[in-house]
């Protein structure tokens, strides 16, 4: 029953986020919508990755979006030169993107419509009480079966810190 | 228990809509949420499916997007943010000097 009520509150807030002409507002919606998503988590039986997902994207990535929304002051959309056709009546290649929108959602559909298993119940496999998602247990796996990812991982942050800091400085030699 | 097959088509559902925010909106700031909000529906179905065979991989494997989407954030708003000082504006149709 949780899952309905934090599957729907996913959707809803989803939708919200694309539907907002006010990026602020986007911001915000995607924040309930990672909220709802961490409810399914611990629904999952993953508490962790709730945990995670609240810390890192809810209270991280989102404030560095709200910053630059804030920071660049942006007018909405619809009022520059650029915004003058609606996104139903623009060329060839707006109404490919919406055809291939469309059939993405039909063929996902019509694949798991077809899918053999669907019915199970997450956890079938796990015996009932037992605790799949020790914290410990992901900590053991992360050092062990994926250092290498691990380590890959922290190389890319740190190559992520330096391309943000070079692309968003200001050009002072050019002035 | 709720059936996996649920958590896929609400997985499917949300990956449609972040495909469709990118598709229709004409702000470069909420494309990169519509990006977020893909990669948040394939979490999704990492958690779900490591639930069922009662692994912890699928976390793990959770871990690791997050920590790409975090750098994919940043890289995205400060390109985002050196685009809005050449042109102040964040319509993607602004920013056509290299189409033909």
């Amino acid at each position: 029953m949780l899952f309905y009520v934090f599957g729907g509150l996913a959707i809803v807030s989803a939708l919200g986020v694309i539907g907002q002409r006010n990026p602020i507002y986007s911001v915000l919606a995607l924040v309930l919508m990672f909220a709802s998503l961490a409810g399914l988590y611990v629904v999952l039986d993953a508490p962790f990755t709730a945990v995670t997902q609240i810390i890192i994207y809810a209270g991280a990535i989102m404030v560095l979006f709200l910053f630059v929304v804030m920071l660049l002051n942006n007018p909405l959309e619809g009022h520059s030169p650029y915004d003058r056709s609606h996104p139903l009546r623009r060329t060839a290649a707006g109404r490919m993107g919406g055809v291939l929108a469309v059939m993405l959602v039909a063929e996902l559909a019509w694949g798991l419509s077809r899918m053999v298993g669907a019915g199970a119940p997450v956890a079938g496999d796990v015996a009932a009480g037992a605790v799949v998602s020790s914290v410990r247990e992901i900590g053991v796996k992360i050092f062990t079966d994926y250092r290498f990812a691990f380590e890959a991982t922290s190389i890319l942050i740190l190559v992520a810190m330096i391309g943000a800091v070079v692309l968003a400085r200001r050009e002072e030699a050019t002035r | 228990m709720t059936p996996i097959g649920h958590y896929l088509i609400l997985s499917a559902i949300l990956f449609a809509i972040g495909t469709a925010g990118v598709f229709f909106r004409r702000n470069l700031i909420t494309i990169l949420l519509s990006i977020e909000i893909m990669l948040n529906a394939v979490n999704l179905t990492f958690v779900a499916f490591g639930r069922q065979i009662g692994a912890v991989d699928g976390q793990v494997i959770v871990f690791f997007v997050m920590t790409v989407a975090a750098a994919e954030a940043a890289v995205g708003l400060a390109i985002v943010i050196a685009l809005f000082r050449h042109r102040e504006s964040l319509n993607p149709e602004a920013f056509t000097s290299l189409k033909w």
